[in-house]
This record gives structure tokens, C-alpha cells and sequence, in this order.
């Protein structure tokens, strides 16, 4: 009876735009512009909303790019990015135990953190071919419960370096530890362009740039197009030969990679690591960022990433200057929790197409 | 089938501990904890009959969506979001004690159904993925709860009392009193046995509640849920409303979560507005599954015997932590580390079991072919 | 008797789904107590005739039928199955609908259990919260069992039952229901043992004895011959036969299930069709695939031959390609162009070139989100290294956008694919052109020895010539053996040299193209299991 199943047809016109791009996205994208324009009016300076948004995008950009490799091979959203984010932080607090400073530290982190990287995703990867179905649930679980289990790490792992650990006992890591003489703007600082209040992180942007150019590039090979036919359709891929567990736990592995990295460069431009329960809840809004860019449940491009993560962004760094200035009330953690549920929520409840 | 029969003791046995791994991992943990932490039978007993006054109703909630198909309802957050809600009303109009907790009920019977019907309606159009939606749902509507009780409340929402009122004149203030009907429930009708303080009155109202599932299991709708919980389409093709049956499922464990809820906070004898009922729909489901249940069958057993050893667990965990490293904190994240390794176990387990029925019906078919071709 | 008005007419029943004609003046009609069989080969319209009788959605969906249906002497419109329930009509379907962790009395009564006297919460809110009669409950499955014939314990869960249990269990619940006057059963012995089907049979005789009509689906004839009062052939949407069952024997009914008018079609005759060597070995082979059982097939496939496989839907024709190709598990030798090729590993058969169109277009056959290039060029970009650019001395794979645009603007003019471009998404084509598509991507291959599996299925006339001449036109000019697999035995004796029938997962023989109809459908209908 396939043939009865009818063929879509392109609707024209502007229904047509708001059902490919999505109202909830239509929503945010309107609601950022407004607050734009309505910047000057309340007497913040757009240019340093500018600059902070577009800081905050350069911090945050690699977190949201770890959700395509996953997306892309069918393991869906990738809830379990608190376990690349462990990854990431075993890598920079060894690198700090280890001595290195300044640029060095930073690249010596990055190198720690891959094995660590490798092999939780390798683990989490094969854990996933086995729940096929059920991915997302389980992800988020395994984010928390590595979290968790890491809280209890971070207090028994033999750290000695005076400026992470506690003070008083001389052992167990501090919550919060400053990278500042480690890696402290080590991107955002080079190449940094200035004009007044306006200033551009150009070396956090070549990074995460980089990053998105290797992404772009390996989904245009031979490995990349078959990761892409394994999320769009598993028996098609397996029919043709393809090994789809193994290419599944190559994007787990990827996607845990670049959520190693992408802390990292969080750390450098925010000037902290985090430790302990702070990793828990880092999924959700880079998920939600890459679904207000445009991606669904089993579709995601690199320009969905950029667009959702300036978007998002802009509206954590906008809202309380603006709003506030506005209507006299902090509300941007409001509606920063409504917004980016809201969007998951959506992208969830969207019938799937295809496989899924 | 014959197989199953001829089973012996020690396959019997190996069974019973297959299906229980998790209550008896958890047996076993706590055993190791008690001596360790050091504390004394009284207290330990004082301390699990007053947990189980406080969390069993809550908890009790999650039986009916499990029941219906909808797996694990972290929604349930939604209810005790609901009954916060009741309470700072309640608390506002100052009527204390048991009228003030049962007019609360019946307050926070509205807007559970009201969340309980969106959450049921959302759910509906994500099914396959319940769990996972409810959870993000339990969080968008915290971001509404927030936006209600931190902005609407004083301006819109009439609230009198600067007590509970955030000083710069609305929103409500993070912590809320309700010393006014501490333990009001759990006071009346209390006895002491043995120097354990027994709450008579909630554990009657357990007890009914429980009466009230075994009923309700019994009834033309509780059979239809448990035809709908198995089969969606095998239900739909006899003629059940799978949709609105889901619904009312939801609905159902969305208000017992709120009853569930005033019933923990008045033994609380306070409120942390803002993150009361962040932690609850965790905490309850890693009870529940500690207990014994899986994301497709629970029974009012498995919430006895998982309140009593999760909570046994959370209150030695950290003591006894302390006095193996010396690090109180050690036993803080144990205990997290085991709710959400718990939940994580579960959920595989479901997920490997529903791949291992497939393959199974597919080795038995190959099993007869390659006999059949000798 | 004749005046007596009939338990069921059915004037003139037509239905086509859009514009594809597949039923056209059915008549019919059945008196109480009558049992009548209803036979024909799959896609002759049974099932068909048998949802419009029903009311199931999807007629309605598809906008209607035409004719008249009588129940006892006056018109009704079913609009839903609860409607034909409500008016009697009861079905048994193939697919089992049990609840697995019910008790058989539970699922004898899903969803009509009898329920106490009302209490105060059941007339506040609402009927579904009354309890349920558990002693009513039992005593009317126990009844609605016995009426069956079998021994089923009211409180034996349905997901411990035997197959053959299943299906009494399922009867019983249409035997429960107090206004049913017409069972249809639908390929009810297909899954039972002999001993059982002989129960099912004469609980059908008791059936009709207390004035049930009933309308039995088979393909095992001589069930037919045994049991009913009349027998009704269909073929390609029409009635074909109407008999008393005494007056048939089971060569006429396989000869009128298959017989067309012959004489017009052209039959391959190439005398040299294939040189004798054997490319293509099959010995024992076994494939678990649901619904399509694969039992012990041996079969030689000569060089540059097209093969048909034939058969009854059901009977194991389609396990044979996914099972050598690796979709299905499978077990037994297949040696091709003398070497041995390892079963359940799609890649190993791909990289011995062989290549396979699936029956199941959209579930296996295509990327349905994705573009018709990657569709096209995505298996031989994966095997055979094509349409790739090497960077940096080969260290990289580059996908070659251009030469997957090149191939896939050949095959578009090869195969007239209808399409808005070669980027146009595999969804958004008719059923016809999604064929070719997957036809495309096997040339693109370009293997040695081809599976085709039901290619002509759910397309429009137009489509299936072309799909199948260009078959033939790859199968003469590139000699490539093919192949190719249809419920269609028509199709078959056009395209193929010679023919193997498949029933019960066996092969029941092998005829040339130009053997007689009933030749092939007592072949077909020989074995079936």
C-alpha cells in the first residue's frame, strides 16, 4: 500500500516558512531581534551586548557542535554530554597537577583529556548499541550518574597542587578553581580585535572554526556520508554493507571528544573550572541551542549549530539587561529555562520522518 | 515452556536473584553501612517509620502511569508543584492544621488536573519516548512554576502576608513556614511504641490509598489500562480510548503526587519554594526501583521495601562515609551517585530486556529450522 | 430456502485505490449456518473484499467502494469495525491481537468485560469505574471455549499459549459475542498443526450447525473441499468461479486461481536462455524471516538466466534473497562463481558482488530523507570505493558531488525517473519512481548476479513495464544474472526463463516459463504449511 501514502507537496508562501523553520524558533529569533532594537531605548550599550554575546557564543560553540556527530548517526540528542565534560575536566585539572602552564597547559589538558575521552565514549557507545530505542533517557542517566560518581573522584583522587585543592585539609578538590596563570583567555586573547567597548575572541572563533570546518569536512568523506545514512535510515545502511554499530560508536565517541574540548574552551573563556555538580545540567542547553538552530531529533548541520548557539546566547546574555531594564524584573532565568525546555519539549512531540 | 518446568532448585535460584539484583544490592549495602555508620537500632527504625509516613503517598503516585504503559512518570513533578502551589495559598489565608492540609488538598486538586491534562496531551503526542518527555516536561514546567510564584504571585495572585513575601513586595520568599500544620497529620491519633513515634493517621491514609489502588486495579478502567500498557494497538482495536485512558492515568498520579506532596512537606514543617520538588521525582523513582520495580511493573511492595532500604541507605550513607575517609561529604555523593545509579541500571535493564524478547522469539524459530532441516 | 432472505448479499462491490482498480463487480451471498471459502492468489482482492466487509478505516480513507451491502435483507455502511461488530460481523485476523499479559478469559473479553452493580464513584464519574465481574468473566469465556471445542484453561496467560492456542483463543472471543451471526477467519489454519486445524475445522461445522455463517480464507484447498458449502474464486479483482464445493476438486480450483487468458501473453522464448554453468548454488538453506519462513531451499542458478521465484504469499519466496543477503538470519551453503559466500554478512555478498532490490521499498530500500543522489551513488560509494576523490595521497575519501550528480542524471534519463532534480528527497516520489530509484542504485553497483524482490509491487501499469523491461535490458546486455521474485506469476512467465515455486518454505519444483497455469498453481498450493 505504499503508494497510498500521499506525496508531500511543498506548501508555498509563508505558512510554508514558519512550518520549515518552526514557529517556536520564528518566536526566539523575533523575540532576540526585539530585544536588540530595544536595547539603545533602555540604555544598555548594544555593542557591549554585542561583545557579550558574541563571547558567550565563542564559549559555548563546541558544546553544541558535540551534538552533531550523535544526531547525524541516529543516537539522538545527546544527553550524556556530561560525560565528554568529565573527560574535559580530568584533562584540565591533570594537566594543572602536572605543572604545565599558560598555552602549554592548555594543549596538555586537551591531550589528557582524549584517552579519558576515547575511552568513556567507547564505553557509553557500546552501551548505546544495546538500548537501541531508547537512547536519550538512558544518556541523560549516564551523564548524572558519571557526574555523581566523579563528585566522590574529586575528593578521593590523590590531587596535591595548592591551587586546587582545599586549603585547610590540603586534599579533595575545590568546587571552583580559577585557571587564571594556566589557560586563562588563552584563545580569546589571540588575534583579539578591540574597537572601544567592542571586542571579538577571533582565536576562540578559529578554534571552534576549526573544529567546524573538520566536522563540515568529515561529513563530506566516505565515513561521514555513511554516519549520515545510518542515522537517516539503519536498515538502508546495513543492506549496503555498512557496520552500523560501528559507526554509531565512532559518533558517540566523536560527540564525547568534542564535549571534552568543548569545556575546555568554555573553562579558558569564562576563567573557572567547575567541578562536582556542575557538570549536570551542561546537556541541556546546548541541546536546546542546537534545536533552536534548526535541527531535529536526527538532523543537524554545522549552520544549525552557529545560528542556535548565537540565538540562545543572545537571549541568556540580553534578557537580564534588557528585560530588566524594562519591565524592573530579573525574569531572564525564567524564561532562559522556558525558552530552552520549551524547545526540547517541542522538538520531542514533532512526529519523526524517516526511521525514527 | 517445558524447559521453564523441568527448571531446577538452582536454576530457580539463580532466578529469584537475577530478578533481584537490585533490592538485594541494596541489602547488602546497607548491611555493610549500619555497623559502620554506627547508629543505633532505635534510631534507625524511628528515622524509616517517619520516612515512610513522609514519602510512601508520593511515591504510591508513580504505580498508575506504570500500570498504563507510560513507564517511569518523572511528571509526577508537576503534582508536587501543584501542591507547593496549595500550600502557599494556604498558608497566605493562615488556616493552620488539619483543616489548613486538607483544604490545601482539595486546593491543589485543580491545578493538578490542569497540569495533569497537559502533561497527559503532551505525552500523547510523544509516545515511545514518555519518559524522556516527561522528564523535559517536569523541567519546562518549572521553568512556569517559577514564573508564577516568583513574578505573578503578589501582583496578580493576591498574596497578604509579608511573611512569606519577598521583601521587594512579590514573589514568594525561598523558604515558607509551615510550622503552622507541622506534622499536624502525623500528631494525630500518634502512639509510641517502644519509643518509636508511629503517625497513625498518614499510615491510615496509606493504608487507604493502598485499598484505594488495589480497587482501582480491579475496576473496567484499571483493566483497561493494563490492556492499554501492553498493547496499544491490540487496545485500540477493541475499542479502548487509548488516548484518553493515558490521560487519565496522568491525571491520576498527577494529583496523588500533590496529595503525596503536602502529605512530605507538612512533616517537612517548611518549603524551599524553589527547589522542594526539583529532587522529588528522582528521589521517588530510585525508591521506587531500589524496591524492586522496572519501568514496565511495580506493586505497592516494591514501594515499602524501597522506601525502607533507599532511605536506610541515605542515612547511614554519609555517616558512615565520614568514618571510613574522615569526609562526611564522601557519603553525600554516594548516596546521589546510587539514586541516579539506580535509575541508570533500570532503565538499561528495561531497554536490553525489550532487544532480548526479540531476539529470543527469533533463536526458537532458527532452533526449529535447522531441526527441521536435519 | 429461496424465500428466505440471505444472512449476506454484497451487489456489485467495486474499489480501486486511486485509479488502480482492484476490485470490480463482486457479487455475493450467504444464508445462516453456510460456510463458504473464499480462494485466490494473493492480491486476487480477498482481503480486500474482506475490510470493506468489515468497515475498516482504510477503505473509508481511501474513498470508499462502490456497491451494495445487504444484512439480512437491508442496506448497511459500515464506517468503522466496531460498526460491523455492533451489526455481527466478526473477523479473526492473521496478525494475532492479544493482550500478552492477559489470562485467555481476559482477552476473550477485552474491553467487554461484565461489570458489578454500580457503585457511588462509577455513577459520580463515570461507567469505568465500576469492578469488574471476575466470576461473570470466567463463566462466559468458559462458555465461549467450550463452543470452540478446545481445552483452554480461562486463566492460562496469553503469552504462555502455543500458537495453535492463540488462534482458538481469538475465535472464542468472536464466539462470545452474543449478536454474532458471520465469522470470517482469515488463513486460520496457516499457523496450526494438522490436529489442530482438524479441531478448528470441526468447530467450524459446529459453528454453521448452530446457524453461524462463516467465510473461510485458505490456501490449503483440500480444508476447503472438507468444510464448505460453496467456494468462490477470485482472481485480479473479479469472482472467477462460483461452485458447490462437492462439484470442485482441488486441480479446477488451482487451475482457476492462476489461469488467465494465456494464449495472449508472449512467454520468454530464448531456447539458449543461460549457458548451463552454474553460477549460483544454494544448498539447505534456512532463513528466520517473519512471515516469509525459509525451511531448506536448494536451488542452481545458471549463468546470465533471469530466475523466477514464485509462490504464495507467506510461503517463504522472500526469505530467500534477504536471507542470502544477510537482512535475515539464515543458515546453509550458498557458493557463488565457485566460492562460498558467509551468510549474515551483507557486506561479504556486496563485495562478492552480488546486489539486491528489496521488497520493502521504504524500509529497506531507500533513503527516504535523503537526496536521489546520495540514494543512487550511497551503496557503490560504500563497496566499491566510487565517487570518491582521494585527498592527501588517499588518506582521505573525498565524496565527488559531481560524479554522484553525473550518475545520478544517467539514471534519471536511463530509467525516465520523475523528479524535480537530482536532489529532490526519495519521499517526496510516487511509488514508481521510488522502484526506479532503488533499481538505480543496484546498476550503480554494477554487480554480477542481481536479486529483485517483488519490483512490480503497489506501482501503476506504466511504472512495472518499464521497471521490468529495464530488467531484461540489464540482464541481455550487461549479462547480469537476475533473479527476480513476485507474487505476480503473470509478471514472472513475462520476464523470466524459467520459474521456481516456493511453498512451505520449500522449493516445490521448477517449471519453464511456458508451463501451463495449472501446473504452477498446483505447485503452489501443494505444500502449503
Amino acid at each position: 500500500m505504499s503508494q497510498t501514502e500521499k506525496t508531500l507537496k511543498p506548501v508555498s508562501g509563508f505558512s510554508a516558512f514558519v512550518q520549515n523553520f518552526g514557529l517556536p524558533r520564528l518566536i526566539i529569533a523575533g523575540f532576540l531581534l526585539l530585544l536588540f532594537i530595544a536595547a539603545p531605548f533602555v540604555g544598555s550599550n548594544f555593542f557591549t551586548q554585542l561583545t557579550n554575546t558574541i563571547n558567550r557564543f565563542s564559549w559555548n560553540a563546541i558544546l553544541v557542535l558535540s551534538m552533531v556527530p550523535m544526531v547525524h548517526s541516529g543516537c539522538g540528542l545527546n544527553f550524556g554530554l556530561p560525560l565528554g565534560i568529565v573527560s574535559g575536566l580530568l584533562g584540565a585539572t591533570i594537566s594543572m597537577e602536572l605543572g604545565f602552564t599558560g598555552g602549554l597547559s592548555f594543549l596538555m589538558a586537551i591531550l589528557i583529556a582524549t584517552p579519558f575521552a576515547l575511552i568513556f565514549g567507547y564505553g557509553y557507545g557500546h552501551l548505546l548499541n544495546r538500548i537501541k530505542g531508547g537512547e536519550m533517557m538512558i544518556a541523560t542517566y549516564v551523564g548524572f550518574s558519571a557526574v555523581s560518581f566523579m563528585c566522590i573522584a574529586w575528593l578521593l583522587l590523590p590531587y596535591r597542587s595548592p591551587n586546587m585543592v582545599w586549603g585547610l585539609s590540603g586534599k579533595g578538590l575545590r568546587t571552583t578553581i580559577t585557571v587564571e596563570g594556566y589557560y586563562d583567555k588563552i584563545l580569546a586573547n589571540f588575534l583579539k580585535i578591540e574597537i572601544g567597548s567592542f571586542s571579538i575572541p577571533v582565536g576562540t572563533l578559529l578554534f571552534f572554526a576549526l573544529l567546524a570546518f573538520l566536522m563540515w569536512a568529515f561529513l563530506h568523506t566516505k565515513a561521514g556520508t555513511a554516519m549520515t545514512a545510518v542515522g537517516s535510515n539503519p536498515t538502508f545502511a546495513r543492506a549496503s554493507g555498512i557496520n552500523v554499530d560501528k559507526v554509531r560508536l565512532q559518533s558517540v565517541i566523536m560527540s564525547t571528544w568534542l564535549g571534552a574540548v568543548g569545556i575546555l574552551v568554555y573553562q579558558q573563556g569564562f576563567g573557572f573550572i567547575q567541578l562536582y555538580m556542575a557538570p549536570f545540567y551542561m546537556a541541556l542547553p546546548a541541546i536546546s541551542a542546537i534545536l533552536i538552530g534548526g535541527a531535529s531529533v536526527n538532523k543537524a548541520s554545522i549552520t544549525n549549530v552557529i545560528i542556535g548557539t548565537f540565538l540562545f546566547q543572545g537571549i541568556v546574555t540580553m534578557t537580564p539587561t534588557v528585560m530588566n531594564n524594562i519591565i524592573r524584573m530579573d525574569m531572564s532565568e525564567v524564561i532562559r529555562v522556558i525558552v530552552s525546555q520549551g524547545m526540547i519539549l517541542y522538538a520531542l512531540t514533532r512526529k519523526q520522518g524517516g526511521s525514527k | 515452556m517445558k524447559k521453564q518446568s523441568q527448571a531446577s532448585g538452582a536454576g530457580a535460584v539463580a532466578r529469584f536473584l537475577r530478578q533481584n539484583s537490585v533490592p538485594l544490592m541494596f541489602i547488602i549495602i546497607c548491611a555493610v553501612l549500619i555497623p559502620i555508620s554506627g547508629f543505633s537500632a532505635g534510631y534507625l527504625i524511628n528515622e524509616i517509620v517517619t520516612r515512610m509516613g513522609r514519602n510512601i503517598f508520593l511515591i504510591l503516585s508513580l504505580l498508575i502511569p506504570i500500570t498504563a504503559g507510560m513507564g517511569l512518570n518523572f511528571g509526577m513533578t508537576l503534582g508536587a508543584m501543584a501542591g507547593e502551589i496549595a500550600l502557599i495559598l494556604v498558608s497566605d489565608w493562615q488556616i493552620w492544621g488539619i483543616p489548613g492540609i486538607v483544604l490545601a488538598m482539595i486546593v491543589s486538586i485543580p491545578i493538578s488536573v490542569g497540569l495533569g491534562l497537559l502533561c497527559g496531551k503532551i505525552l500523547n503526542m510523544a509516545k515511545g519516548r514518555e519518559m524522556v518527555t516527561s522528564y523535559i516536561t517536569s523541567f519546562f514546567i518549572g521553568g512556569v512554576y517559577m514564573l508564577v510564584v516568583l513574578y505573578m504571585m503578589g501582583p496578580i495572585i493576591p498574596i497578604a502576608h509579608s511573611s512569606i513575601k519577598l521583601p521587594r513586595g512579590y514573589g514568594i520568599r525561598n523558604t515558607v513556614s509551615l510550622l503552622s500544620m507541622r506534622q499536624s497529620l502525623d500528631n494525630l491519633l500518634a502512639i509510641r511504641v517502644l519509643g518509636v513515634k508511629i503517625p497513625t493517621l498518614t499510615f491510615l491514609i496509606i493504608g487507604l490509598m493502598c485499598l484505594g489502588i488495589v480497587w482501582f486495579g480491579k475496576t473496567k478502567l484499571g483493566q483497561d489500562m493494563r490492556a492499554v500498557g501492553q498493547d496499544i494497538q491490540v487496545a485500540r482495536d477493541a475499542g479502548i480510548d487509548v488516548e484518553r485512558t493515558r490521560l487519565i492515568s496522568i491525571i491520576i498520579s498527577t494529583v496523588l503526587a500533590g496529595f503525596g506532596m503536602i502529605i512530605y512537606l507538612q512533616n517537612m514543617g517548611n518549603l524551599s519554594t524553589y527547589s522542594s520538588h526539583t529532587q522529588i521525582g528522582m528521589f521517588c523513582i530510585a525508591a521506587l526501583l531500589v524496591g524492586g520495580a522496572s519501568v514496565e511493573k511495580a506493586s505497592i511492595g516494591n514501594v515499602f521495601l524501597g522506601v525502607i532500604l533507599f532511605h536506610l541507605m541515605f542515612i547511614v550513607a554519609p555517616q558512615a562515609g565520614a568514618k571510613i575517609t574522615g569526609d562526611s561529604m564522601i557519603g553525600e555523593y554516594f548516596r546521589v551517585f546510587a539514586s541516579y545509579g539506580v535509575i541508570t541500571i533500570a532503565l538499561i535493564m528495561y531497554e536490553t530486556r525489550k532487544r532480548k524478547a526479540k531476539l529470543m522469539a527469533g533463536r526458537q524459530l532458527q532452533l526449529a529450522q535447522s531441526e527441521d532441516v536435519k | 430456502m429461496s424465500n428466505r432472505v440471505p444472512l449476506l448479499q454484497m451487489k456489485s462491490i467495486s474499489k480501486d485505490f486511486f485509479g488502480n482498480q482492484v476490485l470490480s463487480d463482486i457479487s455475493l451471498t450467504l444464508d445462516a449456518g453456510e460456510v463458504l471459502g473464499l480462494v485466490g492468489e494473493n492480491g486476487a482482492g480477498k482481503s480486500t473484499l474482506m475490510k470493506i466487509l468489515f468497515g475498516m478505516d482504510v477503505i473509508a480513507q481511501t474513498g470508499g467502494y462502490g456497491g451494495d451491502i445487504l444484512i439480512g435483507g437491508e442496506k448497511v455502511v459500515f464506517d468503522s469495525p466496531f460498526a460491523a461488530l455492533e451489526a455481527g460481523i466478526g473477523m479473526v485476523h492473521q496478525e494475532f491481537s492479544l493482550i500478552p499479559g492477559f489470562t485467555a478469559a481476559e482477552n476473550i473479553l477485552l474491553n467487554r468485560e461484565p461489570t458489578n452493580r454500580q457503585s457511588v464513584l462509577s455513577q459520580v464519574f463515570s461507567d469505568r469505574l465500576s469492578t469488574l465481574d471476575r466470576k461473570k468473566m470466567d463463566e462466559t469465556a468458559a462458555r465461549a471455549i467450550e463452543m470452540v471445542g478446545v481445552d483452554i484453561s480461562g486463566s492460562m496467560l496469553s503469552s504462555d499459549m502455543p500458537i495453535g492456542i492463540k488462534q482458538f483463543t481469538e475465535i472464542a472471543r468472536e464466539l462470545s459475542k452474543e449478536q454474532l451471526k458471520l465469522l470470517i477467519l482469515d488463513e486460520p489454519t496457516a499457523v496450526l498443526t494438522e490436529q489442530e486445524a482438524e479441531t478448528l475445522l470441526s468447530s467450524v461445522r459446529n459453528m454453521a450447525a448452530r446457524g453461524i455463517a462463516v467465510i473461510f480464507i485458505t490456501h490449503r484447498l483440500q480444508e476447503i473441499l472438507d468444510i464448505c458449502d460453496k467456494v468462490v474464486v477470485m482472481r485480479d479483482g473479479h469472482v472467477v468461479k462460483e461452485v458447490a464445493a462437492g462439484e470442485a476438486t482441488i486441480p479446477d480450483l488451482a487451475r482457476w486461481m492462476v489461469g488467465r487468458t494465456v494464449e495472449s501473453v508472449q512467454h520468454q522464448d530464448r531456447a539458449t536462455a543461460g549457458s548451463a554453468r552454474t553460477v549460483m548454488s544454494i544448498r539447505n538453506l534456512w532463513v528466520d524471516m517473519p512471515g516469509e519462513v525459509v525451511r531448506n531451499v536448494s536451488l542452481d542458478v545458471r549463468e546470465g538466466e533471469i530466475l523466477g521465484i514464485g509462490g504464495l504469499a507467506g510461503q517463504g519466496k522472500l526469505g530467500i534473497p534477504n536471507g542470502i543477503m544477510g537482512l535475515y538470519p539464515a543458515g546453509g551453503q550458498v557458493n557463488f562463481d565457485g566460492r562460498d559466500i558467509p551468510l549474515n554478512e551483507p557486506r561479504k555478498c556486496l563485495d562478492a558482488q552480488l546486489a539486491f532490490v528489496s521488497e520493502d521499498r521504504r524500509g529497506v530500500g531507500l533513503l527516504l530523507d535523503e537526496s536521489l543522489e546520495w540514494n543512487i551513488a550511497f551503496p557503490a560509494m560504500q563497496i566499491h570505493d566510487k565517487f570518491l576523490k582521494p585527498l592527501l595521497g588517499g588518506l582521505i575519501k573525498w565524496r565527488d558531488d559531481r560524479a554522484i550528480k553525473e550518475v545520478t542524471l544517467k539514471y534519471i534519463d536511463q530509467l525516465q525517473i520523475k523528479c524535480t532534480g537530482p536532489r529532490q528527497k526519495a519521499r517526496e516520489l510516487s511509488g514508481g519512481n521510488q522502484q526506479k530509484v532503488c533499481l538505480s542504485k543496484a546498476f550503480a553497483l554494477e554487480p554480477k548476479f542481481l536479486f529483485v524482490s517483488e519490483p512490480t509491487r503497489g506501482i501503476d501499469i506504466g511504472a512495472k513495464a518499464l521497471v521490468l523491461d529495464a530488467l531484461k535490458k540489464f540482464n541481455r546486455e550487461s549479462g547480469v544474472t537476475v533473479v527476480m521474485i513476485s507474487s505476480e506469476l503473470e509478471e514472472l512467465r513475462q520476464t523470466c526463463d524459467r520459474i521456481a515455486i516456493i511453498s512451505g518454505g520449500k522449493v516445490a519444483g521448477i517449471l519453464p516459463a511456458a508451463a501451463s497455469s495449472e501446473e504452477f498453481g498446483l505447485l503452489m498450493v501443494e505444500q502449503v504449511r
